[in-house]
Order: structure tokens, then C-alpha cells, then sequence
């Protein structure tokens, strides 16, 4: 673990990811106004500015903004560890068929996935979630839609290589079972790269799932979602500036925190591509 | 030529593929195309007719061919909330987000490298972290939060820019844009309107900017990586060892060969770039598709929906060939894979 803290700004952004993950487990207990941070508003205390009583101003409802903010770690962490948990599940598996298999498995894994990645996957999502409904599930769903081709691209690549190392041949010419082969061989080679790319797409769907909020389609009012509150005080920014504001810079700082953390974990497992 | 064709039949294949998902995503919509296009306020019998007239009671299978040969037609339907065909909608506002496509990119590739460049000069030093953060909070930074601070500080606080808009609303009456090209600016600048070139600038600035942060942070750790590396091959030492100047090696060594990397960053940041002008012509109210976009998929406009998908596919492809070519130019080999 001691990558986590190899240079100042690796350190920075584990503390930053700390706090979020605190906030997450234990936001009810450490907010302020804990009431209004799940949604009780209290319209005569609206758009306070950042004092000593509201540290961070209240939004058009009279909610305290930094207890809002505090509720809105929870659905950002998960929102992002279910994305990229299911969508490296099904792209490890058809991955894994494809790569091991061959043939024309492969084939048709491949070219549908080609189909996914025909435009930018952030429209897709888009595109998806209008159809099936605004909502925080069916964000979800949108965003794994069009992740889980990465992965099962990267991964397919992955076992190939590994298939066609000397020790995996012999294995399977020694009548080792397929099942057993993948499990034991395949799968622990293809963990490494599995990671790194896990770990650098937390921010990204971070990213991803704040825009769709902000857009209108992801989480709906009156949940506490960052890109959601970026929106909604997006027509005051010149005035009640800091709604969206410290609900974008929340955004944000997850967002940086993942990525610079991505990094540091890839130059860890894969020093080969850091120096690249 | 066989390169070529190849090319063409999968960018062909591709096409059909993306018109396929779209098109299978816009039928499970929940709600009622028809409905959406004549209002909750029509009887059943209206909205029956109108399912005949938009062809939404024949099977799934023959909407799509019907719909396939209609685009190839150049029929891409109307938009049922502006009740306009959507390619006329679409090639109205294209040139609105191209011009700020073309000035983000401008931005990122000049800042990108420079900096970048600047970066691997002054490596392991103080200069070469802030240029590391600044590349890193510029792909961590949501646009449309970065769209929003600029305005409040630059366009609210400052009062340096314009807020929002493609032109001064005075323009349209004082300095109007002769109709040339479509593209606004260039417009503005062939007929010598230099008013309006100006105005235009002005507004394009901040847009620009906001929409460059993440395509700026790949290219400049992309420059400062690969220019690192190519210092370090021994073609440059050995140039050095004869006493070439920096300035030689660096321009005609070192860049050339960090260039074809450069331009593929610049073609996979390009899928960014478009969906990014959805939320930049959000913020920005910017009359282009990414405005357009955003209100057909609130509005579940899908004739428009699948207009601009199918777009944004062509572009997306388009990008990625001229950079393909780009880097055959750079790079001979290229080709031959």
C-alpha cells in the first residue's frame, strides 16, 4: 500500500478519496443539518450565503449545501463501483470466452462490441438512459451498457496471450480441463491489467454519471446527487454562486482523486507502461 | 486502393451497425412517439391515424429497413418537437459547432504541446508538476462545472466576455453576416466583416476553452511522454555528440518523431469533444447540434435523437480516418498495417 502515498499529490488524492469513502459510511452522522442533507427542506433559510452557520450556503430549498454535499458521496461511490463492478464482470466473462475460445465466439463478441464502440460512449449512455427513463438505476444501466466493451476487449486480448504461452499449452495437452485452465491460468494473468483499468475508470463514470445528472437524466430531485445540484444552481450561478459551485468542485475532487490514484496504481502493477 | 476500400466497407459496416443500436434503443421507449408528436390532448383515433402516417404500426424488422433506405435518402424524419425535417435542423446548427469543435481543438493542441514541451525541458522540477496538475485537473473537470466558473468569474465578476451566445444580439441589425458558407465566423471574416469577427471571437473564447480542458490534459502528458523518450534514443545522443544545435534536434528529431502519438490523442479525444459540446452549448446556450441534442433527449424526440447519433457516428469515423491519414503522412508504415 505504500504507492498510496509515494509522492505529495498521490498523498493528497488518497486523503481526498479517504474523506469521500468516510463521508459515504458515515455521512448521516457527520453532517451538520443530517435532516436536510436527505431532503427536509426549509424555505425560509433559501440561499444563505457561505457563513459560520451554513459553511457552504443553502440551496433554493433552505438545505444546508455542505450537508448535501456529504449525502451526495454515497450514491457518487456507488453509482461508480457498480458500473465499473458490472460492467468488468460481463466484459471479464465474454472476454474470457472470447479470448480462450476463439473461433467464431470470438468473432461475434468482437464485432458487437465493435458496435458499441462505433461512437463516443458517453452518447450512448446518453441515448440509452432517454429510452429507458431518467433515474439513478437506469443511469446505471446506460453507463454499463456502454462500458463493458472495454473490458471485455482488453480482457480478450489478455487471455490470447496468456492461451498461448508454452506452460498453458501443455496444461490443456495434458488433458487439463478448460474450465480449470481459465480459472487457474487465464484469470489470474488477466487481474493485473484488470485492476489498472478498473482503477482508472472510477473517475471517469464519476465523470459520466455527473453529466447525465446534470443533464436531467440521471438522479431526479430530491436526492442528493452532485451533477444534479450543479443543475440546479446552474441559473444562479451569477448570484447564489456557490451551489454549483461546491457541488461541482465535489465532483471534481473525486473525479481528480481517482485519477491521479489510477495512475499511481499503474505505474505500481506496470512499470513497463509508465515509462512509455 | 485496397487499404482504401477496406476502409470504406467497414466504415460502411459500422454505420449500419450504430443505425442499428439506435434505432433498437429508440424502440423500447416506453411512452408513445405518437402521443409525444401530437400532445396528451389528442383523442385515440387521432393518435391511431398518426401511427399509420409515421408508419408505427408496421412490424419492427420493416420500420428499420424503411427507416435505412429513408437515410440514405436523405430523409432523416422530423423532429417532433420542432416539427422541422432533422437534417435541415442539423445542417443549420452544424456549422455553430464545428467552428467551436475547430477553436477548442486549436486551443488544446497550442496549449497542449507547448506545455507539454515546456514540461519534459524543465522534467522532475517545479514547472513540470504544476504543468502535471493543470494536465490532470483538466481531465478530471467536469465541463459543464468548468463551463459554469468560467462564465461566473470571466463573464459575471470580471465582465471580460460575453456570458452567453454565438454573437451580440445587436449584431443581427448593425454588422449582419452575409450567408457564404453557413460557418459564422469564416463567414465573417470572407466578406470582411471584421465587427463580427471580432464579436465572434470574443464569444468563442470562453465555449472554447472550457470544451479544450480535457483534450489539453491528454496532449500535453501525451508531448511531455513521448518527447521524453525520444531525447533519450540514441539518434539524439548521437546528434547531440556531434554538436547539433538544440534547437535542430528538437524541432527536426525530437518533435517529428513525438508527433505521430500526438495525433492519435488528438483522435481519441475527439469523442469527447463531441459529446462535450452538449454540455458546453448548454451552458453557453451555443445555437449548435449539442443544444439540440440535449433538448431532443429531454423531450424523447427520437427522429432527432437518431439523426444525431447517426452523426455523431459519421464524425466520429471521419476523425478517425483523417487521423488515420495524418499518420500514414507521418509515419509510412502506417499504411501497410
Amino acid at each position: 500500500m505504500k504507492f498510496l502515498f509515494k509522492d505529495k499529490l498521490t498523498s493528497v488524492a488518497s486523503l481526498i478519496l479517504l474523506l469521500f469513502v468516510t463521508l459515504a459510511i458515515f455521512g448521516p452522522w457527520i453532517a451538520p443539518f443530517p435532516k436536510e442533507g436527505a431532503g427536509a427542506s426549509h424555505v425560509d433559510n433559501s440561499y444563505i450565503g457561505p457563513g459560520w452557520h451554513h459553511l457552504l450556503g443553502t440551496d433554493e430549498l433552505g438545505r444546508d449545501l455542505l450537508s448535501r454535499i456529504i449525502y451526495g458521496a454515497r450514491p457518487a461511490l456507488f453509482i461508480a463501483l457498480a458500473v465499473v463492478g458490472f460492467a468488468a464482470i460481463i466484459g471479464t466473462l465474454l472476454g474470457l470466452i472470447a479470448g480462450y475460445r476463439g473461433g467464431w465466439i470470438d468473432n461475434v463478441i468482437m464485432r458487437v462490441s465493435e458496435l458499441f464502440l462505433s461512437f463516443p460512449s458517453l452518447l450512448l449512455s446518453l441515448v440509452a438512459v432517454t429510452f429507458l427513463g431518467p433515474g439513478l438505476v437506469n443511469a446505471l444501466i446506460a453507463l454499463i451498457i456502454s462500458w463493458w466493451p472495454w473490458y471485455a476487449r482488453l480482457i480478450r486480448v489478455e487471455a490470447s496471450i496468456v492461451k498461448s504461452k508454452p506452460y498453458v499449452e501443455i496444461s490443456a495437452a495434458m488433458g487439463v480441463p478448460g474450465r480449470t485452465i481459465v480459472l487457474r491460468h487465464i484469470l489470474r494473468n488477466v487481474t493485473t491489467p484488470l485492476i489498472v483499468q478498473i482503477a482508472a475508470d472510477l473517475g471517469t463514470v464519476i465523470l459520466a454519471a455527473g453529466s447525465l445528472a446534470f443533464i436531467g437524466l440521471g438522479s431526479q430531485p430530491p436526492s442528493a446527487d452532485w451533477g444534479l445540484m450543479v443543475a440546479q444552481g446552474r441559473n444562479l450561478i451569477f448570484d447564489q454562486w456557490w451551489i454549483s459551485t461546491f457541488s461541482g468542485l465535489a465532483i471534481f475532487l473525486a473525479v481528480l482523486a481517482f485519477n491521479i490514484l489510477g495512475d499511481a496504481l499503474r505505474d505500481h502493477f506496470d512499470p513497463r507502461i509508465a515509462r512509455q | 486502393m485496397k487499404v482504401l476500400r477496406n476502409r470504406l466497407s467497414s466504415a460502411f459496416l459500422v454505420l449500419l451497425g450504430a443505425s442499428f443500436i439506435t434505432f433498437t434503443l429508440a424502440r423500447v421507449i416506453p411512452n408513445d412517439p405518437a402521443l409525444a408528436y401530437i400532445g396528451p390532448k389528442a383523442t385515440a383515433a387521432e393518435a391511431a391515424k398518426l401511427r399509420i402516417t409515421l408508419g408505427l404500426d408496421q412490424p419492427i424488422p420493416i420500420q428499420y429497413v424503411k427507416y435505412l433506405f429513408q437515410t440514405l435518402q436523405g430523409n432523416w424524419g422530423y423532429s417532433l418537437s420542432t416539427k422541422q425535417s432533422v437534417l435541415q435542423e442539423i445542417t443549420s446548427r452544424l456549422p455553430a459547432t464545428l467552428e467551436l469543435i475547430t477553436f477548442a481543438m486549436g486551443f488544446a493542441l497550442l496549449l497542449g504541446i507547448t506545455l507539454g514541451v515546456y514540461a519534459a525541458k524543465y522534467r522532475g522540477r517545479f514547472q513540470d508538476s504544476v504543468i502535471r496538475i493543470l494536465a490532470i485537473a483538466g481531465v478530471s473537470m467536469p465541463a459543464f462545472w468548468l463551463g459554469l466558473l468560467l462564465q461566473m468569474l470571466f463573464a459575471g465578476r470580471l465582465a471580460w466576455f460575453p456570458a452567453t451566445g454565438e454573437f451580440d444580439i445587436e449584431l443581427k441589425y448593425d454588422h449582419p453576416i452575409t450567408k457564404i458558407t453557413g460557418f459564422p465566423i469564416f463567414d465573417s471574416i470572407i466578406t470582411g466583416n471584421y465587427h463580427a469577427t471580432l464579436n465572434g471571437l470574443h464569444h468563442m473564447i470562453l465555449p472554447a476553452l472550457t470544451l479544450s480542458a480535457y483534450s489539453f490534459g491528454l496532449l500535453s502528458r501525451m508531448a511531455r511522454a513521448n518527447l521524453l523518450e525520444v531525447m533519450s534514443q540514441d539518434h539524439v545522443k548521437v546528434a547531440r555528440a556531434y554538436g547539433l544545435s538544440e534547437r535542430l534536434i528538437f524541432f527536426k528529431l525530437a518533435l517529428r518523431n513525438a508527433l505521430p502519438p500526438i495525433v492519435t490523442v488528438t483522435g481519441m479525444s475527439s469523442a469527447y469533444l463531441i459529446t462535450g459540446t452538449f454540455f458546453v452549448e448548454q451552458v453557453y446556450n451555443w445555437p449548435g447540434i449539442g443544444s439540440f441534442a440535449v433538448n431532443s433527449l429531454l423531450s424523447i424526440d427520437y427522429p432527432a435523437i437518431m439523426g444525431i447519433t447517426l452523426l455523431a457516428a459519421i464524425g466520429y469515423l471521419l476523425i478517425n480516418f483523417i487521423v488515420d491519414i495524418i499518420q500514414s503522412k507521418l509515419d509510412p508504415r502506417v499504411w501497410l498495417q
